[in-house]
């Protein structure tokens, strides 16, 4: 039955990859955007399978909160170390340092925003001219209308309403001095797509996205962990529950949902029975209607 | 859930709000079940404040900031959904006629369009402005979608009208495979769940139709044709002398040991090996991307073609195009684009207008020679070096090329070789 035709996943996987080596064939300096997130572990395990038997051809670029989990960080650094390729890391905190931003104020601060201008200056200072990113057109409405090559003027901001129209497969990367393009070769994949994909290739991702015990808060109706970046607020109590994380972001927004599924197997079952958006747990998402549209505007990922 | 072989199916919708499209896609979202908690919530908290009783199905489609505000569609939006049988992809596109280009962008890789009619009014210009496009496009399965039957009791007689409007304009069209479905968008008849309301109707719903069309064959299997998009070549000792030529198989099927041409230089080779990631395989088909080496060290880079010794594209210098204008800058004469052409680039001029066809009545006017935002025309284009063409009737993907700017670096035009 299955001759001569893929099946979905197969598919997605072929035009992730030919996307990948689409980049590689029209940029001079593109780079790999790892969060540590499943949908950037999965960009890099495609790259992986794009440039077979030569290795990944790109480096990997990290914007880091410094609110992180110290779980991702350990996986990050044993990827790296796996697979032979160039880290470059972007510093919130040396952001901030620098007085390139300000940290936010109040009980929900974040340094979420404050990524975008990190994640600006290390493309600029590693003239960087593509950045690779895993962000998919379910994620979020503002997403939906993204193109697989998208195009970032000399501010790093995204036009909308002004996009390039992208038909066929002929992606057209052509910029100037100074512009920069996001590449997004998981545009078509959904999170049910990524799950099934990461069970049927068995990549390894943080135990984070594991069932596990952690001490975590009750907060706008997700448990965030607690860790020395949390203040607790009166009437806040901690405990203790078996939960994983659906997203990785930073630790400060990233709420678990309870659960039991420890195996890849037991997450692509809980997963297909999910009944809410996996940024429904992210507070940045939370703050406005257009709170991903405004930033991506800005140049966030 | 077990991973399966169920195939990916990527159509298209056009139509503006008032035929009720948004509404359309709302109610195959929420019918077969895509639709999340916390979206429903959203949305159920925006149409209690627009003082609607229930929920406004269209509301899941909004967009962007400027979309909603405008109650509009400004740019392809994609959405997904998954039933047991199949991957669905849509791209929901503006109907209008100033979004030409965002129909021609949504239709270009779509293997069917759906198209909708408001029982209402019957065939109006845009239903046949998207289907010249959805034929242009060469999408091989339309789908026609007679909407809000409610609105006339659903009747019968009104929808076999309507059949044989569309019929009749249509004919001029080349069309494969079209079907044709009375619905109500805005109560389900006919959406996902059949309708107690048309007994009189015997044929599929629009969603099992979508489950059930045979599109194993929208791919040429054919004409094998491999674009070259990268050459690997590892730098370590287990892969010393590795070239491995990379790229995505646009139609056809490879095997070891077949005989092949490299394009444009001509020279022949058999296939050594071919890699689907890690894995070596015995053979490949369209739409694979894979890694293959070949027998004798000749050069192959970005650009070329390989292709099966017996069967060969043509390689041209001057063909002539259907070309569809995307930009706010009108076409200027004898200005030099940049052409890309499946992994190739060169330099173009478009020497002569041949004609420019009106969408809404199918003429052809060959006296006027501008071309704005949105026009299709029959062109002749002249390129600096040959390129390896197909028709786009044969083949989607070498048949297929873009016009880009050099000076702004945008994509000005689209382009279909006829």
């Amino acid at each position: 039955m299955s001759k001569y035709y893929l099946n979905y996943l197969d598919e997605l996987e072929s035009e992730a990859i030919y996307i990948l080596r689409e980049v590689w064939a029209q940029f001079e300096n593109p780079v790999i955007l790892f969060s540590g997130g499943k949908d950037s572990i999965l960009v890099t395990h495609l790259a992986k399978k794009a440039f077979y038997p030569a290795k990944i051809p790109f480096a990997l670029m990290h914007v880091d909160t410094g609110h992180n989990f110290p779980e991702t960080i350990k996986f990050r650094d044993d990827l790296i170390n796996e697979l032979g390729v160039k880290l470059i890391v972007g510093s919130v905190q040396e952001s901030i340092d620098k007085g390139r931003v300000a940290e936010e104020k109040g009980k929900n601060a974040t340094r979420n925003a404050l990524q975008i201008t990190t994640l600006l200056d290390a493309i600029e200072a590693n003239k960087v001219d593509c950045a690779i990113g895993g962000g998919r057109r379910d994620e979020e409405k503002a997403r939906a209308k993204e193109r697989f090559f998208s195009h970032r003027d000399d501010f790093g901001q995204w036009d909308p309403k002004n996009q390039r129209p992208e038909l066929w497969n002929l992606l057209n990367g052509k910029h100037f001095e100074g512009e920069h393009f996001r590449a997004f070769p998981i545009s078509n994949w959904t999170e049910m797509d990524v799950w099934n994909y990461i069970k049927k290739e068995n990549i390894s991702i943080p135990s984070l996205y594991f069932a596990h015990e952690r001490e975590v808060i009750w907060r706008s109706n997700s448990w965030i962990p607690v860790s020395k970046f949390l203040t607790m607020e009166k009437g806040e109590k901690l405990e203790t529950k078996k939960i994983r994380f659906r997203t990785l972001g930073d630790i400060t927004i990233t709420g678990g949902i309870e659960s039991d599924a420890d195996t890849l197997e037991k997450i692509a079952m809980e997963v297909s029975a999910m009944r809410k958006t996996e940024r429904g747990d992210r507070s940045d998402d939370k703050r406005s209607e257009t709170a991903m549209e405004d930033r991506k505007k800005q140049g966030y990922f | 859930m077990e991973i399966n072989n169920n195939q990916l199916l990527r159509f298209t919708t056009a139509g503006s709000v008032d035929d009720g499209k948004s509404t359309l896609i709302g109610r195959l979202l929420y019918d077969s079940k895509s639709i999340f908690e916390d979206q429903l919530e959203s949305v159920g908290n925006t149409s209690a404040k627009k003082g609607y009783d229930g929920i406004d199905l269209a509301l899941f489609t909004d967009g962007l900031k400027d979309e909603r505000e405008q109650g509009i569609t400004i740019d392809v939006a994609y959405r997904y959904f998954t039933t047991p049988k199949r991957k669905f992809i849509i791209a929901d596109t503006p109907g209008h006629i100033q979004y030409t280009r965002n129909m021609v962008t949504g239709a270009s890789t779509a293997n069917a369009a759906v198209i909708l009619i408001d029982a209402r009014h019957g065939v109006i210009e845009q239903t046949k402005r998207h289907s010249f496009i959805a034929s242009l496009l060469n999408i091989p399965h339309l789908i026609v979608c007679i909407n809000k039957m409610d609105l006339i009791d659903f009747s019968e007689d009104v929808y076999n009208k309507i059949v044989g409007q569309f019929e009749e304009f249509s004919s001029k069209l080349l069309m494969k495979d079209v079907r044709f479905i009375p619905i109500s968008a805005l109560n389900g008849d006919n959406v996902v769940n059949r309708s107690k309301n048309m007994e009189w109707y015997q044929n599929g719903t629009l969603l099992s139709t979508l489950e059930n069309l045979h599109i194993s064959s929208d791919i040429n299997k054919i004409d094998a044709r491999f674009p070259v998009q990268t050459v690997l070549r590892p730098q370590n000792e287990k892969f010393r002398d590795y070239r491995g030529y990379a790229g995505r198989i646009a139609s056809g099927i490879y095997r070891v040991g077949d005989e092949v041409a490299v394009l444009p230089s001509g020279f022949t080779s058999k296939i050594k090996s071919i890699n689907a990631g890690k894995q070596e395989v015995d053979e490949a088909y369209a739409p694979m991307s894979i890694a293959m080496t070949l027998e004798d060290d000749i050069d192959v880079s970005r650009g070329d073609m390989i292709v099966k010794k017996n069967n060969q594209p043509e390689q041209e210098q001057e063909f002539d195009v259907m070309l569809c204008w995307l930009n706010n800058e009108a076409i200027k004469p004898r200005t030099k684009y940049t052409i890309m052409h499946t992994t190739n680039e060169e330099r173009a001029m478009i020497k002569e207008v041949v004609y420019k066809m009106d969408i809404n009545s199918f003429e052809r006017d060959s006296e006027n020679s501008t071309l704005e935002m949105n026009d299709i025309a029959r062109v002749k284009i002249r390129t600096t070096r040959s390129l390896m063409l197909d028709s786009y009737r044969d083949n989607r993907i070498t048949g297929s090329i873009i016009l880009i700017d050099e000076n702004t670096n945008e994509t000005v035009a689209a382009g279909m070789i006829v």
